[in-house]
């Protein structure tokens, strides 16, 4: 019974409840969040990855306010139906620079992480332009607008700077460069590609959308999508290298 | 302070002073951001913020006008002089955006059904819809319920008059402006594809000075309470309203590319990001969904069926041991993801760990019935709040058994969770939400009654049909596809391809859609009757005296 | 309990109350449900057992890893292997085996077959439809018409480095652009689409200048398409008298292919898909009825 009586500390003073609830509250966070940070197990070392280069980032945000997200998901997980069908499960260095985070929580439409390179641009142009046009039963929506849209990135600068300032080793090569490297690598066989290569690894430079004369939203999106997946060579990783 | 002889003098006060010249300067500079928007879309939100501030202006000044000299007394005639303006505007409020959510999600619902109801258009197209419906049945709906009842609760078990003048006003007038905003951002594209989060940067800071004046309100009228203890109630809306100002903060830091840009990079990135969204994302269910409403179930079971609340002992462990755990389940989001073992192991102990916290709530909710189950018989609104835990206790079970990490590996990515939230949205939440408006809005409109019980009826039964249909199709649907996507043939092979799923799933997202009708018609039928209590029928002296038992 | 009230028993229950209340609200001082603690204690006994058998607790610079070991990683490469394993008898065979035995193997058809049936579902089919029929610019896998020949090992590495692919191995060779490149004037263009549509007793245009497209035809396509328009599978220029069509028949179609060029592309399933299941999914295609000798 007097135990119980303790209780009105907390329902006689609000500021000693409000204390009580922030500390409750704190405990579970901090230890659950904090040692992602610092332990190894964490932070993988995996060849390969790089930062996005300015054409597949800015795909990557019409991908983020189309809200692909919420159909499709980017992450394989370590199950055998998964590996099958998708390829080797993701890794967690796979999205070290992704800000926010796609692995999503939804499979409405099938993964994503590893679409790089399954389809043919022209595929890709079909598809989103008129997803049943190319597999007959899908729900997924249409998306007419990005090949019409011209695509804005006259800033793109300035996304880079952001990234760059929160860790994500853009040099300052890449940010001086950015705008130019939009139009380098939506061109096919550019006088400056291989400036590109050397800035992106292996980044592709061509007309994705089927139009050279514009750079559009959709260039920009299948540039996106033709990259999933393709940083980490798994002919070369070593399984046993990141068990955790 | 007070003179008592001369009238005293009409003066601003400095807190209208100050809020007029704060909106001013807001103003201003909106239009100077407009001007040098980088795109249109955001250009609009400045002209949005521009105008809203400037309404600010003149509506400080002609409250000023139309005010009386005096601060409004804390209490006439021994009695609190409670200050329900904010609570009628939240209660209108959470009616329009519940229905603006509910018709947002069958649309989402039949463009699932039907692709082509997406019209190629991009406003209307799923991924711009399906946030706009979480987030207008979460934090529209399910928030406008929550400010108001939260108001009304600390009001009147404190015996207070709401803290501050302006500031309660700013709450609910600020909270729907940032509905607005978000709103009308998801569907010009401007998102940050955090879920449950999306809103861009300015929106976030926005809600951030809203919430933290919501949390000073409301700390304030407990303070002054003339009530010596705290009521169980405002335990959970506190907690709620600290909770998520915490999750709010740490789950949207995030760096905007340019003060004339919407778009913004979360600090945060890959597993850590990812982390971070489920310690956001479970607690929105937790202190958005969970606590707070526990916090409307604390006041207005017990005060509708005029019994105690069970156990105030029950009150105390489930409290404390619900919101020590809830924090910790995120990592069940996560499971066999690239996030480490140990913290999805973790996430699922802890989900474990918290049935019972959750069944305590229910208990509570359900036992508070002991002694008067004869009023459900008669009393729809009350029949609807008790079902309303009765789902609350049916998805917190259905919670722990997903979080398992063998069940999780074939509900995660499927229609399962799905049914799991429609489960808790709309049977507790929607329920809990719909009684505390049915009690109140004769409370606050001061009526003698409903203008109807019988349509009360109607609304329970049809959207009770609503729920099921939506609830087991999604249930069906969800282990089906998780079934079909890891079925092998007796070779060893996958046996079907990832449409074929797609396709299967057609027959559901029909019922499902139906459900949803059902669920919505049922709102309509509250909206009209609600509507009539306050239309049709008299004003009558205010009804608390009858509600309140003499001592 | 709490002394600054009096004590108040609740008529119904019998059960006292904790003497507050709030806005007409009371509170029973009724004990925690037994049940209810029992449950709630064995949880907590269980998550304890979990995270001794189970990685759970971050520590300094490691973390808890559990009494077995036990992680994910671990697990799904030993899940993958024991699926080899069962499945290696067969594959182990096909794996081995020059791409005509399997065919006239029942056993390591049947089994080949319903391998490359499960890879094509999801790999496959978004192009080349669900059974394989092809749709616009996708070609027909099913019928005998093939672009770049339809024997085994043609299938093969067709499939293992794709066309027009970014693998160098893959079948290249593209259609010009005649108009885009202004290598045809528009009139030249006209009448080489009227004579194409001729060749497969299509209706042509009125006024159509046959003749000229002829000439067209013989001066600047005959190198891909041949002489008498047959095509020529080195280079996958298809047969244009075969009224098969991979893009559609139609002059808007044809005279738009001219101008701008052809070359559709299908990607290298080399590096995406084992050695295994792509032989596999080439005795899937060619016993889908096109196959040949
Ligand atoms: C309503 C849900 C939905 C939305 C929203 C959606 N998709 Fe899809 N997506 C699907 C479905 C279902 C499929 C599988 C059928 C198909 O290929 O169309 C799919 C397939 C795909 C594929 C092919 C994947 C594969 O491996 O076969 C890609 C690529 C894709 N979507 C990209 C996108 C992009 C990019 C967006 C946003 C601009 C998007 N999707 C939005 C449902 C959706
Ligand atoms: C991105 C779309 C795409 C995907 C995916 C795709 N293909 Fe193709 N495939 C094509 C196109 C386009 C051609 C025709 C290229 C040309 O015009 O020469 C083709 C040609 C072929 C051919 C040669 C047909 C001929 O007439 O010579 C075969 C065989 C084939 N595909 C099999 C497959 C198989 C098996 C798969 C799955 C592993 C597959 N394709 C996946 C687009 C695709
Ligand atoms: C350098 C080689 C080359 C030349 C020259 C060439 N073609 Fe082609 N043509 C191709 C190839 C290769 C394809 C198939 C492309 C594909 O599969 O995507 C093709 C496809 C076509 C098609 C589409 C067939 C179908 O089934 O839809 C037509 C029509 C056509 N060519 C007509 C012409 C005409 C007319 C000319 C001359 C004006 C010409 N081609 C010159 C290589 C050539
Ligand atoms: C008329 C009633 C409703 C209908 C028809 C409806 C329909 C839908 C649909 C179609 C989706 C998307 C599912 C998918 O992506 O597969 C969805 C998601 C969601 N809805 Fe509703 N909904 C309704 C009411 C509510 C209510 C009242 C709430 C909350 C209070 C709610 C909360 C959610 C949430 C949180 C999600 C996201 C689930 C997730 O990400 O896993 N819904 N709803
Ligand atoms: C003990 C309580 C609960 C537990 C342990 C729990 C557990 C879970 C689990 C395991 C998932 C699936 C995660 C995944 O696979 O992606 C989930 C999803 C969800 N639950 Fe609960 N749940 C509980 C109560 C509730 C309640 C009461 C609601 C409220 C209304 C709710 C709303 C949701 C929502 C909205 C999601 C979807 C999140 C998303 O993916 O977008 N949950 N929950
Ligand atoms: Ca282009
Ligand atoms: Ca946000
Ligand atoms: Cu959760």
């Amino acid at each position: 019974m007097s135990l119980w009586s303790k209780h009105a500390i907390f329902e006689k003073n609000s500021i000693i409840l409000v204390i009580g609830v922030l500390i409750v509250i704190s405990i579970g966070g901090l230890v659950e969040i904090v040692p992602l940070f610092y332990l190894k197990s964490t932070i993988e070392k995996v060849q390969g990855m790089r930062p996005y280069s300015p054409l597949e980032l800015a795909g990557r945000n019409i991908y983020v306010r189309e809200g692909c997200y919420n159909c499709h998901s980017q992450m394989i997980r370590p199950l055998r139906d998964e590996v099958e069908r998708y390829g080797h499960y993701s890794l967690a260095a796979e999205s070290m620079y992704d800000r926010p985070f796609q692995w999503g929580s939804k499979r409405t439409g099938p993964d994503l992480a590893r679409v790089g390179g399954k389809y043919s641009d022209e595929w890709h142009r079909d598809h989103l332009n008129r997803p049943s046009s190319v597999v007959p039963g899908t729900v997924m929506p249409a998306y007419p607008w990005l090949a019409r849209t011209d695509l804005d990135f006259a800033h793109i600068q300035d996304d880079l700077k952001v990234q760059a300032k929160l860790g994500v080793p853009y040099s300052a090569e890449m940010i001086a460069n950015a705008m130019n490297d939009v139009k380098i690598q939506a061109t096919t066989d550019h006088a400056d590609v291989t400036e590109l290569e050397k800035r992106y690894l292996k980044a592709q430079a061509r007309d994705y959308d089927g139009n050279p004369q514009r750079i559009t939203e959709a260039d920009a999106l299948i540039a996106y999508l033709q990259m999933l997946g393709t940083q980490v060579d798994f002919k070369l990783y070593d399984n046993k290298a990141n068990i955790r | 302070m007070h003179q008592t002889n001369a009238l005293p003098a009409k003066a601003i006060t400095l807190s209208e002073a100050a809020a007029a010249l704060t909106f001013a300067i807001l103003s201003f500079s909106s239009l100077i951001v407009a001007a040098m928007a980088h795109t249109s879309e955001y250009a609009f939100h400045a002209y949005l913020f521009a105008a809203g501030s400037l309404a600010a202006v003149f509506a400080i000044i002609d409250r000023y006008y139309n005010r009386p000299a005096d601060k409004p007394a804390l209490m006439i005639d021994g009695k609190p002089n409670y200050n329900m303006g904010p609570v009628k505007f939240a209660t209108v409020a959470a009616v329009f955006w519940g229905i603006a959510g509910f018709t947002v999600g069958l649309w989402a619902a039949l463009e699932l059904a039907f692709p082509v109801l997406n019209f190629d258009l991009p406003w209307l197209s799923f991924g711009r819809i399906r946030p706009l419906h979480t987030s207008a049945v979460i934090f529209a709906f399910g928030g406008n319920v929550l400010i108001g009842t939260s108001f009304y609760v600390v009001q009147r078990t404190s015996r207070a008059r709401l803290a501050g003048d302006l500031a309660p006003w700013f709450v609910v007038l600020g909270y729907n402006f940032f509905i607005v905003i978000a709103g009308t951002g998801y569907l010009l594209g401007i998102t940050q594809s955090k879920e449950y989060a999306e809103p861009e940067w300015y929106a976030d800071l926005w809600l951030t000075i809203v919430w933290v004046v919501y949390f000073l309100v409301y700390l304030g009228t407990l303070m002054r309470r003339s009530e010596p203890h705290i009521y169980v109630a405002n335990w959970f809306y506190l907690a709620f309203i600290l909770t998520i100002a915490v999750l709010h903060l740490g789950n949207n830091a995030a760096i905007p590319v340019s003060l004339f840009s919407p778009k913004s990079y979360i600090v945060w990135s890959g597993v850590q990001d990812a982390m971070v969204q489920w310690w956001y994302g479970h607690n929105a269910v937790g202190f958005f969904l969970t606590a707070g409403f526990l916090g409307i179930m604390y006041y207005f079971i017990p005060k509708r069926a005029d019994r105690p609340v069970y156990s105030y002992r029950l009150s105390i462990v489930h409290f404390w041991s619900l919101i020590f755990l809830y924090i910790w389940a995120g990592p069940h989001h996560l499971h066999y993801t690239a996030l480490p073992d140990w913290a999805q192991t973790l996430g699922m102990t802890f989900s474990i760990m918290l049935w019972m916290p959750s069944w305590g709530g229910m208990i509570n909710g359900l036992m508070t019935l002991s002694g008067a189950w004869d009023k459900l018989r008669t009393d729809p609104v009350l029949r609807m709040m008790v079902v309303s835990v009765a789902f609350y206790g049916m998805s917190t079970f259905e919670g722990p058994l997903m979080s398992v990490k063998a069940v999780n590996s074939l509900s995660h990515y499927t229609d399962w969770t799905i049914g799991h939230v429609h489960s808790g949205a709309l049977g507790w939440v929607g329920y809990i939400s719909f009684g505390a408006i049915y009690c109140l809005v004769p409370w606050l409109w001061n009526r003698e009654r409903l203008y109807s019980n019988k349509l009360v009826e109607w609304h329970f039964w049809i959207s009770t049909i609503g729920i099921v249909l939506y609830i087991s199709a999604m249930w069906v649907s969800g282990i089906l596809q998780g079934l079909m996507w890891r079925a092998y043939t007796s070779l060893g092979f996958l046996e079907y391809s990832f449409i074929e799923t797609v396709e299967a799933m057609h027959p559901f997202y029909v019922i499902r859609a139906l459900g949803g009708a059902l669920f919505l018609a049922g709102a309509l039928l509250m909206v009209f009757n609600l509507w009539k209590t306050v239309n049709a029928q008299e004003a009558v002296s205010p009804v608390e005296s009858a509600l309140v038992p003499a001592e | 309990m709490s002394s600054d009230h009096k004590k108040h028993i609740d008529a119904v229950t019998g059960v006292a109350t904790t003497g507050h209340e709030w806005d007409g609200v009371r509170e029973l001082n009724m004990p925690l449900p037994r049940w209810w603690l029992w449950i709630f204690y064995a949880t907590i006994i269980w998550s304890i057992g979990y995270w001794i058998v189970y990685p759970a607790w971050p520590l300094v610079t490691t973390h808890t890893s559990g009494v077995f070991n036990w992680n994910a990683r671990q697990a799904i490469i030993d899940d993958m292997a024991t699926l080899k394993a069962q499945r290696a008898v067969m594959t182990d065979r096909i794996a081995a085996a020059p791409l005509e035995d399997i065919l006239s193997d029942s056993q390591m058809l049947s089994f080949a077959r319903a391998q490359g049936r499960a890879a094509f579902a999801d790999n496959c089919a978004p192009c080349h439809g669900a059974g394989g029929g092809g749709m616009r610019g996708y070609p027909n896998l099913v019928d005998d018409d093939w672009l770049w020949g339809g024997k085994l090992q043609d299938i093969a590495l067709t499939l293992r480095h794709g066309i027009r692919s970014t693998d160098d191995k893959g079948r290249m060779g593209v259609m010009p652009a005649f108009g885009r490149d202004k290598i045809l004037e528009r009139p030249d263009i006209l009448a080489v689409a009227d004579y194409v549509r001729s060749l497969s007793t299509l209706s042509v245009t009125k006024g159509a200048d046959l003749a000229r497209g002829k000439k067209v035809f013989a001066e600047n396509c005959a190198a891909c398409h041949g002489e008498n328009a047959k095509g020529n599978r080195e280079i996958g220029a298809p047969d244009l008298t075969d009224q098969i069509w991979l893009f559609g028949s139609g002059r808007d179609v044809i005279v738009e292919g001219i101008i701008n060029g052809r070359g559709s592309v299908m990607p290298a399933w080399g590096g995406r898909l084992d050695d295994t299941t792509i032989k596999s999914l080439a005795v899937y295609v060619h016993t889908l009825g096109g196959g040949q000798k």
